[in-house]
């Protein structure tokens, strides 16, 4: 098991993170944060990229450290790491971006038991070298961020008709406040992750729907 | 295959049970529906003005045709002739404010027929009711769903904003009962349907007299909606807000939805159980939630939120009072 995935190349990496194993839209990783914060665009590259920098930080210690880490008690020692290095990025933001730590409020610290961290911790940094561990987390980071930006730009736009701020639909537009409540981010969420299996299902997949899908209607025939 | 060849063949057809047909189709309990609703409808039109028959025909029309262009898309064999979309239509339609705008419809059945029906693979395999799906959507604009308009100030068909501005009623009944009052009207008013609201809503005697058509026509069973109306009295009985208790009963069973609720919503085929005590249990539970949100909830009206959330437990209530097959002890042990 250990070293597996080292032979993979930089961009068989990042492509495997930002679009064939998402980690929100695919493997649905750190749901609480992808309904919570794509509220606006703004809120969403802010919580993409602060997560991804702790994603490639604890990425690189932890597989530094796992030689010297016991299975038994790894979970802790990943999350000591993890939290470490959320602490550092959640006071960078205090001190640099007020407003995002205004806006993101409680979600920050939040990222300590963001799945998507320790998920790539326990199966990808702790069994591998530190340079494929670096660009998992970046490539995972970036998946995470481009996910949440995507939802975020719909939620934003239906929502309150700007992107980024800035109005885009019109003043004749009504906005549906709907879509920036709680309610607009499980719709969102759910019609995102249609679109992207709809694109990203292989061909085997798509001739097993088709033979499903013949079932049905020959069934439907049949009465 | 000519008619006497088809009538051999269905005689003589080895299928399982039940071996009992009726000439009910989708289209004949479809068309009961509507005309179960006519009654409501033109009352709606007397009270609120052609506006409202607009809003209605919007809705019936847009469903229908989402449902064409989505199975069309799909290249699925054409439905409407089953009419199930026009009653979708005809509910989303009846469940809205007169004064609303125009594209209100549209959009609520567009969520209705296209999200909430068409996505998740077309008639009966719906998971909730889409007419009432589209409704809550539909408070993305909480300011389009709540011109309630007083009754009997008719709108045309090109009232302008200001038209409708000057006709907006100060407060719907449910509203006043929300503030622990009573309507300003008396429950009797509320009865013949003489009060602010939606369009089907409004008169409570029409849409009884229409539950009793759909009753006499076996199209629904009397188990959901004397459940679902008569927890509310109760709860609301013994939980008044008020001190003229028969006032306050009267009013928070009469005001509001629950009546096209509990008779037309909760009793759709598809999101709600088969068994008697399931249904009776389902409309219990209705009422319940019902008085639950009236009481303590953040809207003045929750007949559509208790239906809905009633609709995904709809599984577990069948699952629970499946029928016990005759022979088979109870609680005993059982070999398959």
């Amino acid at each position: 098991m250990s070293e597996k995935n080292t032979s993979m190349s930089f961009f068989a990496q990042l492509k495997n993170g930002i679009i064939d194993n998402n980690p929100t839209l695919v493997q649905l990783l750190g749901m609480c944060p992808t309904l919570a914060v794509t509220t606006s665009v703004s809120n969403a590259i802010g919580m993409g990229l602060a997560a991804t920098a702790v994603l490639i930080c604890s990425n690189i210690f932890i597989s530094l450290l796992r030689k010297f880490i016991p299975s038994q008690v790894r979970i802790a020692a990943f999350i000591v790491i993890i939290s470490g290095f959320v602490t550092a990025v959640e006071l960078l933001i205090k001190a640099f971006f007020f407003d995002l730590y205004g806006s993101l409020g409680l979600f920050i610290p939040l990222i300590v038991v963001n799945c998507i961290i320790l998920a790539r911790a326990e199966a990808f940094a702790s069994k591998n070298k530190v340079l494929p561990s670096a660009i998992d987390g970046l490539a995972m980071g970036l998946g995470f961020t481009v996910a949440l930006i995507i939802i975020a730009t719909i939620r934003e736009i239906l929502g309150a008709g700007t992107f980024l701020g800035f109005p885009v639909l019109g003043a004749g537009y009504k906005p549906a406040i709907l879509f920036i409540l709680p309610p607009g981010a499980f719709l969102t969420l759910g019609f995102v992750i249609a679109a992207v299996q709809k694109f990203r299902n292989t061909k085997s997949d798509k001739e097993r729907l088709a033979r499903l899908s013949n079932i049905e209607d020959e069934k439907e025939g049949e009465e | 295959m000519n008619n006497e060849a088809k009538q051999t063949a269905a005689l003589l057809t080895v299928s399982p049970s039940p071996h009992i047909k009726h000439n009910d189709t989708t289209r004949t309990i479809m068309v009961d529906v509507i005309i179960a609703l006519i009654p409501a409808l033109i009352w709606g039109v007397i009270c609120f003005g052609l506006r409202a028959l607009a809003i209605v025909l919007l809705a019936v029309g847009s469903s229908v045709l989402f449902e064409f262009a989505f199975n069309k898309l799909l290249k699925k064999p054409n439905p409407i002739g089953d009419f199930s979309a026009a009653v979708t239509g005809l509910l989303l339609g009846l469940n809205l404010p007169a004064a609303t705008s125009y594209w209100i419809p549209v959009i609520g059945s567009f969520f209705a027929i296209v999200v909430v029906k068409g996505l998740f693979g077309g008639i009966g395999k719906n998971f909730m009711n889409p007419a009432l799906a589209a409704r809550v959507f539909l408070f993305a604009w909480p300011e389009e769903m709540t011109m309630f308009t007083e009754p009997f100030k008719r709108l045309g068909l090109f009232a302008s904003s200001e038209n409708i501005s000057d006709v907006i009623a100060s407060a719907t009944p449910l509203a006043s009962l929300k503030s622990g009052n009573l309507p300003d009207i008396s429950w009797v008013d509320l009865i013949t349907g003489k009060c602010a609201g939606c369009i089907g809503e409004v008169s409570s005697a029409l849409l009884i007299v229409g539950g009793i058509y759909l009753l006499v026509r076996k199209v629904i069973t009397w188990h959901i909606p004397v459940s679902f109306i008569g927890s509310v009295a109760i709860l609301s009985a013994i939980f008044p807000q008020n001190g003229d208790i028969l006032s306050f009963v009267m009013s928070e069973v009469f005001a509001g939805g629950l009546l096209l609720g509990a008779i037309f919503m909760a009793t759709d085929y598809v999101t709600s159980p088969v068994t008697a005590k399931g249904r009776l249990i389902y409309g219990a539970l209705c009422g319940a939630i019902v008085v639950f949100i009236r009481y303590f909830g953040g809207y003045p009206e929750g007949v559509s939120f208790a239906i809905l959330i009633m609709n995904t437990l709809v599984y577990y209530l069948d699952k629970f009072t499946k029928p016990r097959p005759f022979g088979k002890i109870k609680g005993g042990a059982s070999h398959g």
